[in-house]
C-alpha cells in the first residue's frame, strides 16, 4: 500500500539578487534584480508502508525543499502529493497529528525549560492518552540513553542529546511517516551511531515509513535499501545502493602487494594509479578489463596480497552528481531506474 | 472541546513556567516601566509653574488640572499594562525569518491562539510581579483621583482593559505577519509604535486635540489602547456614548482578529521556508 504519492512536483522561489557593495545595495532600494530558483522540477516517487528510503544528493539538489512540500511547510508550484491520503500544504489536523519531521540542528523544544515539559506539551496538543504517552516516553529515552535528562533544561544539554529529545518529541505522538532531515549533522560519532542504532531498531519493529536525508554515508548505508538521488531538482536514480555502484561505478579499485618489496615500473598500462606506498599500490581499473588485468599482473608478477574492491560510495556518487551538473536530464546513463 | 481546553491550559501552564525562569530580569523590567511617567509629571509641571499656579490645583489646560494629569498618566499606565505587547510582532517577524514558525505549520496547532495563550501567561506573571509596586504608588498618590467609579462604570472600564488587550494583541499580530511579506519588518514597527505613542493618549489625552485633529485621532484604533479606557474610569464617557464608545471598541477587536488571520492564511501560503 503506498503511503507517498508524488507526482510532477514542482517548486520554484524568486530569490532575490544581492550584489556585492555599499554602492549596490542602495541600488537595491531603487531596483531589484530576482532569480528563479527552481528547487524542484517534476518529480515522481512513490513510497510503499514500512519502508526506509534515503534522499541523496548535493546541497541545494531539492531535498529539503521535497520534505518541506511534503510536510506542508510550503506549497508547491506544480504538480501533486498525497501522504496517507492526505494533501500536506493543507495542514489538516488529522494529518499533521499521522507525521513528523525533524531538522537537525533545529529546535522544536522549548529552550529554557527540561525536555519533559515540552514533552507533557506534545502529549497535549496530540491528544496522546496519559498512560500511552509514558510508556512512550520511557521507551523512547531508554533506547537513546536519555532518561536520566528528562529534568534538564534543554539549553543546557548538549547537541546529541538535544537531537536525541528532538527524536523522541517527534515519536512521542507514534507517527506513521517519519521524515528526517539531516538528523545526525554536527553529532559526534558515537552519538550518530547510536542514532542509526535507534532508528534501524525502531522501524522495524514499528514498520513506519521513514524518508531521511543526509549526507554521511554511513547513516544511509546502516539503514535504508532504498535510495533516492536528486540533483537539480530531479530524480537521477532510484532504486537499492548496490545499484548504484553497478550502473555507475565504472571502475574496480585493486590494491596489490608485491612480494619483492618493489613496485613493478610498468604497472601504470594495467590501469590509473591512486595510491603507492611501497610494497602497496592501488589501482584504478575498468570493470569490464579487470579479469584481465588482473591475470596479467599475476602472471608477470609476483604478488603476496590482491583485493579487487568497489570503489567508495562516495566518490561514486560525487562522480554522479559532477555528471548531472550539465543540464541535460537525458543522459543516458542516468536515465532513472527502478529495481 | 474538552481536549481543546486541557491543550489550551497546558500551552498557559508552560508559557507561565517560562516566564518564571529569568525572574530577576522580568522583575527589574517591571519596576523600570514607571520610570516614564516620572518624566511626565515633572514635564507638565514644568509647564503648570509657567502658565500659573501648579500648586493650587485649580489651574486648567483644556480642561484638565494638573493633578488630573497625574490622575490620567497612572490610569494609561495601567491600561498599557494591558494592551502593550512587547517583543509580540517583532518574535513572530524573527520566527518566520529564521524558520521557527515552522513549528507552527506541521504541529497540529493554532499559531495565533498559542501565541494568545503564551501572551496572557506573560502578562498573568507580570501583574503578579507589579501588583505591589502599583498598588504602592496609586496609594501615595491617590489624592489626585476624583474617587472610585460606581460599579456599572467599574465593569464597564474592567470590560474596555480586557478588550484594550485583545486589541492590542491582534493589532500586533497582525502587523508581525506581515513579516511573511516583507522580511524586514522593523521599520513598520517603529512607525506602528511611533502612531501608538501620539494617537493612543499615552503621550496626552487625546481629548486636548482640537477640531479636525481630534476627530481623525478619534477614528482611529489608538485610543482604545490607552485613552479610552481612562476615560471611562474618569467618567468622561458615560452614558450612551460609553455604550457606543464599547461597540467600537469590540469592532477593532474583532476587525483585527479577522486580518491577523487572514494575514496569517495568505502569508503562509506565500511562505518559502527559509531558515533552512
Amino acid at each position: 500500500m503506498s503511503v507517498i504519492e508524488i507526482e510532477n512536483l514542482a517548486k520554484s522561489y524568486r530569490v532575490y539578487q544581492k550584489h556585492e557593495g555599499l554602492l549596490a545595495s542602495i541600488g537595491g532600494l531603487f531596483r531589484r534584480e530576482y532569480r528563479n530558483v527552481e528547487a524542484v522540477r517534476g518529480i515522481d516517487l512513490t513510497v510503499d508502508e514500512g519502508q526506509f528510503v534515503a534522499f541523496l544528493g548535493p546541497n541545494g539538489a531539492g531535498k529539503t525543499t521535497t520534505l518541506k512540500l511534503l510536510s506542508g511547510v510550503i506549497t508547491p508550484s506544480g504538480g501533486s502529493a498525497t501522504v496517507l491520503g492526505h494533501v500536506p500544504w493543507k495542514r489538516e489536523n488529522a494529518y499533521r497529528r499521522r507525521f513528523a519531521l525533524v531538522m537537525g540542528q533545529k529546535n522544536q523544544l522549548w529552550w529554557d525549560l527540561p525536555a519533559n515539559e515540552s514533552f507533557r506539551l506534545h502529549q497535549q496538543i496530540y491528544r496522546i492518552e496519559p498512560s500511552q504517552f509514558e510508556r512512550t516516553r520511557d521507551e523512547l529515552t531508554d533506547l537513546l540513553g536519555v532518561r536520566n535528562l528528562l529534568s534538564q533544561p534543554v539549553r543546557e544539554l548538549s547537541l546529541g542529546e538535544r537531537m536525541k529529545m528532538e527524536l523522541t518529541a517527534a515519536l512521542l505522538h507514534r507517527p506513521e511517516v517519519l521524515f528526517l532531515d539531516e538528523p545526525t549533522i554536527g553529532l559526534d560519532v558515537v552519538a550518530q551511531y547510536n542514532i542509526q542504532k535507534f532508528l534501524r531498531h525502531y522501524q522495524a519493529v514499528r514498520k513506519i515509513t521513514i524518508l531521511l536525508t543526509s549526507h554521511y554515508m554511513k547513516d544511509v548505508m546502516a539503514l535504508c535499501r532504498r535510495v533516492v538521488i536528486i540533483n537539480l531538482g530531479r530524480i537521477v536514480y532510484d532504486g537499492s545502493l548496490n545499484g548504484i555502484i553497478d550502473r555507475f561505478g565504472g571502475h574496480k579499485i585493486v590494491s596489490l602487494q608485491f612480494t619483492d618489496g618493489r613496485i613493478p615500473p610498468d604497472l601504470a598500462r594495467f590501469g590509473e594509479i591512486v595510491a603507492q606506498e611501497t610494497p602497496r599500490v592501488k589501482l584504478r581499473v575498468d570493470r569490464k578489463v579487470i579479469h584481465e588485468v588482473l591475470s596479467g599482473i599475476l602472471a608477470q608478477h609476483v604478488v603476496q596480497d590482491v583485493s579487487v574492491e568497489d570503489p567508495p560510495l562516495e566518490e561514486v556518487i560525487a562522480a554522479m552528481f559532477t555528471l548531472t551538473n550539465v543540464e541535460e536530464p537525458e543522459h543516458p546513463q542516468l536515465a532513472p531506474a527502478t529495481e | 472541546m474538552l481536549a481543546r481546553a486541557a491543550t489550551s491550559w497546558t500551552i498557559l501552564r508552560i508559557s507561565l513556567e517560562e516566564r518564571l525562569v529569568y525572574r530577576g530580569d522580568f522583575a527589574l523590567g517591571t519596576l523600570m516601566r514607571f520610570l516614564p511617567i516620572v518624566t511626565q509629571v515633572f514635564l507638565w509641571g514644568a509647564v503648570f509653574s509657567a502658565v500659573g499656579s501648579a500648586d493650587d490645583g485649580q489651574a486648567r489646560i483644556v480642561n484638565y488640572t494638573y493633578h488630573d494629569f497625574i490622575a490620567y498618566y497612572l490610569l494609561v499606565f495601567v491600561t498599557r499594562a494591558f494592551s502593550s505587547m512587547p517583543g509580540l510582532a517583532s518574535g513572530i517577524g524573527r520566527d518566520i525569518r529564521d524558520g521557527t514558525v515552522k513549528k507552527y505549520l506541521i504541529q497540529p496547532i493554532d499559531m495565533i491562539e498559542f501565541l494568545l495563550l503564551y501572551r496572557v501567561a506573560h502578562k498573568v506573571v507580570y501583574y503578579a510581579v507589579a501588583l505591589g509596586p502599583f498598588a504602592l504608588v496609586f496609594f501615595l498618590c491617590r489624592g489626585f483621583f476624583p474617587g472610585w467609579p460606581d460599579g456599572p462604570t467599574l465593569l464597564a472600564y474592567l470590560a474596555s482593559l480586557a478588550m484594550a488587550f485583545l486589541l492590542g494583541f491582534f493589532l500586533e499580530a497582525t502587523i508581525g505577519m506581515i513579516g511573511f511579506w516583507f522580511l524586514e519588518i522593523s521599520s513598520l514597527l517603529f512607525v506602528y509604535m511611533l502612531f501608538n505613542f501620539f494617537f493612543s493618549g499615552h503621550m496626552f489625552p487625546i481629548d486636548m486635540l482640537p477640531g479636525v485633529w481630534g476627530v481623525l485621532v478619534r477614528a482611529m484604533p489608538f485610543q482604545y489602547l490607552a485613552y479610552f479606557p481612562v476615560a471611562v474610569f474618569l467618567g468622561k464617557v458615560s452614558g450612551p456614548a460609553l455604550a457606543r464608545g464599547l461597540l467600537v471598541q469590540l469592532f477593532w477587536v474583532v476587525f483585527f482578529a479577522a486580518a491577523s488571520r487572514l494575514a496569517f492564511r495568505y502569508g503562509v501560503r506565500r511562505y518559502s521556508g527559509f531558515g533552512g
